[in-house]
């Protein structure tokens, strides 16, 4: 068996002030294997955001500090990287998309621009810049994309400063695309037609994916393996069918009891009973 | 774009016919013309002396509306002086019968050779520092360069120009202690230390503001999608803070641009330089009237007129903005 992509070994994240130190994540354990794709799910504050940022060391140091763990992205530990080191695989192996994009692309530069910067980073060899920005744009779906580069992030809805995002991770053909939140800031409709576009670009570019998510509903048809985080923990890891079907956890369970089932009857929404939780654990 | 601009101009009549009212209504609470023409006038002078000069200068007039019968009911002192002020004939000054356009003509090229220079390098000093310092930020040269850039803006401006004054010219002899001269090299040489002392002024209040400015962009989420690309440190700061932060700086400085031609009342003294700043303080001591009321609405003029350059700067940076 040759060894995995990204191999992620007992991480603590602290968070350090003046005052307190808060630990983010207990003791983190996954993996991932090439093209594979695994969604990270938990509620919000339980350590997931932190776990993919930690991935390039994107946490500003201080006040996060590495305590214990590593990180071994193709056997290399990145928390042992130097900084050059880093930056070659920011973007250009691994590559972000974040929840919120209206705030996450830059408000004064076009999207050529932007995408453009992350092209002459990673991919010196392209010489037609342009043409690869239209290429990646018309992947991810952007009618007319020759038009709709020269436009500033304002000038596009949410999804489609979305699908831009997408576009600029993608134009530098990352080995592992960290979707924080993707679809969260978007309706539902939209959130829809991102993911069956990451989907889509999945199957053709066959990179691996880590979906970070609060939503169980969104992971089903597109996830291989699911870690649900708990309190900075992961509490369950499984193949999504398996954890679907059959949550162990009480956490999950009560996770999964959160999604509103359509055609339920009349029924109350269920809420996240955590002092059932805590005597179960 | 064009209507917006007509629309502004527009505006500034209101603001400007209040300034000019404000100005007159305060100026007549602290002096009668009978008290500036004895001033003007020395302590000697007869009752018809003084009353020769209320009357040439057109202060014998009623001051806001003529309601003298059969005369004029614009024939007062504060629409002559506004009809004056409107076509920028400025009048004369009260104190030497001297033209006050003339004045200002004369005055604005050493006010702006003082003021402009330092205003530039101001702005590249203050912005580069600021920016180093949010690059290096919480660590110990940060904390040290706010430590000093708070130690010099709590030091008054009369230290500055005292110690340059003194240890500059004085001691080393680098440049004159006084004086004022455009020509060749001596320009240099008179100009370098009012310049450093404007700059150096203003320089730590700027720089601290700056670094708060460019510290809140970096917060900002385009900065870690900057970051994730794999751009390197120095260039997320050259490249999306500068220009994000430049937005708010914009709006603080470029309204102070125009003000720029009325000089540095402090400066211009204490270094015996004939700018504008001179002749305002001039005026001010020998309640010059004339040229107050000249320099009070040239001074609004210029300040409206900074609004609105501020505004087509902000439009030409930020692509979020459109002028309408």
């Amino acid at each position: 068996m040759t060894a995995p992509l990204l191999d992620v070994r007992d991480l603590s994240i602290s968070f350090q002030t003046d005052k307190e130190i808060t630990e983010a994540t207990k003791g983190v354990s996954f993996q991932i294997n090439r093209g594979e794709t695994l969604a990270i799910v938990g509620e919000s504050g339980s350590g997931k955001s932190v776990t993919a940022l930690a991935l390039t060391r994107l946490l500003p140091e201080p006040p996060a500090l590495y305590v214990k763990g590593s990180i071994l992205w193709r056997g290399r530990d990145v928390l042992a990287l130097r900084a050059e080191e880093l930056r070659k695989i920011r973007g250009g192996e691994i590559a972000y998309i974040f929840q919120e994009p209206s705030t996450s692309l830059n408000p004064v530069y076009t999207i050529r621009n932007q995408i453009a910067e992350a092209i002459r980073l990673h991919r010196p060899e392209v010489k037609d810049i342009d043409t690869e920005i239209v290429k990646w744009l018309d992947a991810v779906g952007i009618v007319n994309p020759r038009q709709r580069m020269s436009d500033y992030p304002h000038q596009l809805s949410g999804g489609m400063q979305q699908r831009a995002m997408i576009a600029m991770a993608l134009s530098c053909q990352p080995d592992l695309l960290v979707a924080d939140e993707p679809t969260t800031a978007l309706d539902v409709t939209i959130q829809a037609q991102i993911l069956d576009q990451l989907r889509e670009l999945r199957s053709k570019l066959g990179m691996a994916i880590i979906l970070i998510t609060h939503n169980f509903a969104i992971i089903r048809g597109l996830c291989d393996h699911v870690a649900v985080m708990f309190r900075g923990r992961i509490v369950e890891f499984g193949t999504a069918e398996e954890v679907l079907a059959n949550p162990q956890h009480p956490y999950t369970k009560a996770l999964i009891e959160c999604i509103p089932k359509l055609g339920a009857g009349r029924e109350r929404l269920h809420t996240i009973d955590y002092a059932a939780i805590e005597r179960a654990l | 774009m064009f209507s917006y601009f007509l629309r502004r101009l527009f505006y500034t009549i209101p603001v400007v016919l209040g300034v000019m009212v404000i100005t007159f209504v305060l100026f007549y609470m602290l002096q009668k013309p009978d008290t500036m023409a004895r001033r003007m006038l020395g302590p000697k002078a007869s009752p018809q002396a003084v009353e020769n000069w209320i009357k040439q200068r057109g202060y014998d007039k009623p001051v806001f509306f003529n309601t003298q019968p059969g005369g004029n009911l614009f024939d007062s002192q504060f629409f002559i002086h506004l009809k004056s002020l409107a076509t920028f004939d400025l009048g004369v000054s009260d104190a030497t019968g001297q033209p006050v356009l003339e004045r200002f003509k004369e005055g604005a090229i050493p006010s702006l050779s003082i003021t402009l220079p330092a205003f530039f390098l101001g702005i590249v000093l203050a912005v580069s520092i600021s920016l180093f310092l949010v690059y290096v930020r919480e660590t110990k040269i940060d904390f040290a360069g706010t430590i000093f850039s708070v130690a010099l803006m709590s030091i008054p401006v009369m230290v500055y120009v005292i110690f340059g004054q003194w240890f500059l010219a004085v001691l080393l002899k680098y440049f004159p202690a006084y004086g004022f001269n455009l020509e060749g090299f001596d320009m240099i040489r008179f100009l370098t230390l009012p310049i450093l002392i404007l700059v150096i002024g203003a320089l730590g209040s700027d720089i601290r503001l700056y670094r708060a400015i460019f510290l809140e962009e970096v917060r900002n989420e385009y900065v870690r999608t900057a970051y994730a690309k794999g751009v390197s440190s120095g260039s997320v700061l050259l490249r999306h803070v500068l220009k994000n932060g430049m937005i708010n700086i914009i709006t603080l400085t470029v309204a102070a641009l125009p003000m720029l031609i009325l000089g540095s009342l402090v400066l211009e003294t204490f270094f015996g330089i004939p700018g504008l700043g001179n002749m305002t303080l001039a005026a001010i001591q020998t309640s010059d009237f004339a040229v107050i009321r000249a320099t009070t609405y040239v001074g609004t003029l210029l300040y409206l007129l900074g609004l609105l350059i501020t505004d087509f700067c902000y439009a030409m940076v930020d692509p979020r903005i459109k002028l309408q």
